[in-house]
């Protein structure tokens, strides 16, 4: 067995071994799954040419299914119209939004929930009996309340983030190593600085975790809020094209929330790599 | 020399007393620990060693009975009792210096002053170049000297100890056993450390210590205190001398018996 992620590379393979060397390289790259890169494009690569070729084979009819290529022709056409980006412009702007508002809300509440125990008692029953509630199921609500547009799909996203980043927040804050606290006050700590200089920064890998399932449930709940409550967004146009019949446009809308949404997360990811570079001790 | 710690008929009960889940943790404990002088706290599990440290520490508070540090009386966690546990407790968001440095920095002391100090005590504990390290890039021994640097910079006036080297590989322990004792002791400008020790390691506890207190469990009580003879420095040649086997083997006697006359009355 070679090891994890090893190439296959061969030292002093001399040139009469090569072609049973490179066969040996395969297997071993095969068998440790190949390179990064290759593993990672592989399945969607073959997906799409199987796709293609049933396409192509008339096993698909195009109203239901369009090809992959008709896919990417009716992006360059959204594109090009400036119909696409408008529209991720549109909903990045009110998730980006949504989630300032829910970071700068849920994560003190978060806190105070996880230092204070009286406090975190009495808002207890009125979280847990809102939490359960669908953000979904506020959009009538939220239409009432703010009409059809910016601020009802802003809410709906916003309630969304708030419950992910606030549990996450009181979490974090609850599961702070005891051992450190009592460290942090054998040092002559006070309880400022307790919850400055060890609660703080020891709950930051959990607060980066809500802001990750944050952004990944915002996604579900804007292009919902958008589908019922907007004239723009990635859901709007969506739901636009399917009174169109036009499924190439609505894959096109539908392959772009993937695209950003993966995009947002590793970039979150690299930022905690970054920020927090300590938080591989937690890994471990 | 004076008392540096007086323990004074200490006990610690948990539940309630008509409860099934009530335990007598410590049974009217009294103990005191001389200025500069090491104390080991040894038993089996369960015999309240860790309680007993604990409600020194200040992170407990006894049922009855009162703890004295300097003559003041314990109220709650303070930097006048440092602590080293055997999780190491290190901040992982700071590196080894900024670690060592934490409790300086709350002392109101000059950034200078505190680079100097932490500086000074990180290469008392041989983690010279190892400064700007975050604590999951050490081995368990090297955090460990490093949560040691980080108590005894602060310079308490008593050092608490819970089982550091549990968690030690066997053959780091007997080196880091060395280094405890170096770094608790005599340097200048600073008089040798009061420590009270919790371990269960017969060995670890006869190399270390000025005095030994033997304890035993349910409930936890002070079975036999026994002061250890042997010079300092200690070295590897203590352990090896017939009377430090000797004594090892006549507390294990003792807690063999003890065990013994229990389970005779239980039978």
């Amino acid at each position: 067995m070679g090891p994890p992620g090893d190439g296959g590379e061969t030292v002093g393979t001399t040139a009469a071994r090569a072609p049973r060397s490179r066969s040996r390289r395969f297997r071993r790259a095969l068998r440790s799954g190949g390179p990064r890169l290759v593993r990672f494009v592989l399945l969607p690569v073959v997906l799409i040419a199987l796709w293609e070729a049933s396409f192509r084979l008339g096993l698909l009819n195009p109203v239901f299914l369009p090809s992959p290529s008709r896919i990417l022709a009716a992006a360059q056409q959204l594109v090009l119209t400036g119909e696409l980006f408008r529209n991720i412009a549109d909903s990045l702007q009110r998730i980006a939004i949504a989630n300032l508002v829910a970071i700068c809300t849920a994560v003190p509440l978060g806190f105070f929930m996880g230092l204070y125990r009286p406090f975190e008692e009495m808002m207890d029953g009125l979280v847990n009996l809102i939490r359960p509630i669908p953000p979904l199921a506020w959009i009538p609500l939220a239409i009432l309340w703010f009409g059809l547009g910016e601020k009802s799909v802003v809410f709906i996203t916003l309630i969304s983030a708030f419950f992910a980043i606030l549990l996450n927040t009181i979490a974090g804050v609850r599961s702070v190593d005891k051992s450190l606290i009592r460290a942090a006050l054998s040092l002559g700590a006070t309880r400022r600085v307790l919850i400055t200089k060890v609660v703080l920064p020891a709950t930051l890998p959990s607060l980066f975790t809500g802001f990750r399932i944050a952004l990944g449930v915002s996604w579900m709940s804007i292009v919902a809020a958008e589908l019922i409550a907007s004239s723009s967004g990635l859901g709007f146009m969506i739901n636009y094209y399917r009174e169109l019949l036009r499924s190439d446009l609505i894959l096109v809308g539908m392959l772009s929330i993937g695209i950003i949404g993966f995009a947002m997360d590793r970039g979150l990811q690299w930022l905690e790599r970054r920020l927090l570079p300590w938080r591989v001790a937690l890994v471990l | 020399m004076g008392i540096k710690v007086n323990i004074a008929n200490v006990s610690k009960t948990y539940g309630d007393e008509d409860d099934g889940d009530f335990v007598l943790a410590l049974d009217s404990v009294s103990m005191t620990v001389e200025d500069g002088e090491f104390v080991s706290l040894l038993g089996p599990s369960g015999c309240g060693k860790s309680t007993l440290l604990y409600i020194v520490a200040g992170f407990e508070q006894p049922t009855r009975g009162r703890v004295y540090v300097s003559g003041r009386p314990v109220a709650g966690p303070g930097a006048d009792r440092g602590i080293v546990f055997q999780d190491y407790a290190l901040f992982p968001w700071m590196t080894v210096l900024d670690n060592v440095a934490f409790g300086l920095k709350l002392r109101g002391m000059t950034a200078r002053q505190c680079q100097e100090i932490a500086r000074e005590h990180v290469a008392l504990v041989d983690l010279t170049g190892f400064e700007n390290r975050f604590p999951h890039q050490l081995s368990g021994g090297m955090r460990q000297r490093c949560a040691l640097a980080r108590s005894v910079a602060n310079n308490p006036e008593v050092l608490l100890m819970d089982e550091p080297l549990a968690a030690i590989d066997a053959l780091t322990r007997n080196t880091l056993q060395e280094e405890i004792l170096k770094v608790c002791d005599a340097r200048a400008g600073r008089a040798r450390k009061s420590v009270i020790y919790v371990t269960h390691s017969i060995e670890e506890a006869v190399f270390l210590s000025d005095r030994i207190v033997v304890m035993t469990p349910r409930p936890g009580r002070i079975l036999e205190v026994i002061p250890v003879p042997f010079q300092r420095p200690r070295t590897d040649a203590t352990r090896l001398a017939p009377e430090f086997q000797q004594l090892a083997g006549h507390i294990w006697g003792t807690i063999k018996s003890y065990v013994r006359s229990r389970e005779g009355a239980l039978s």
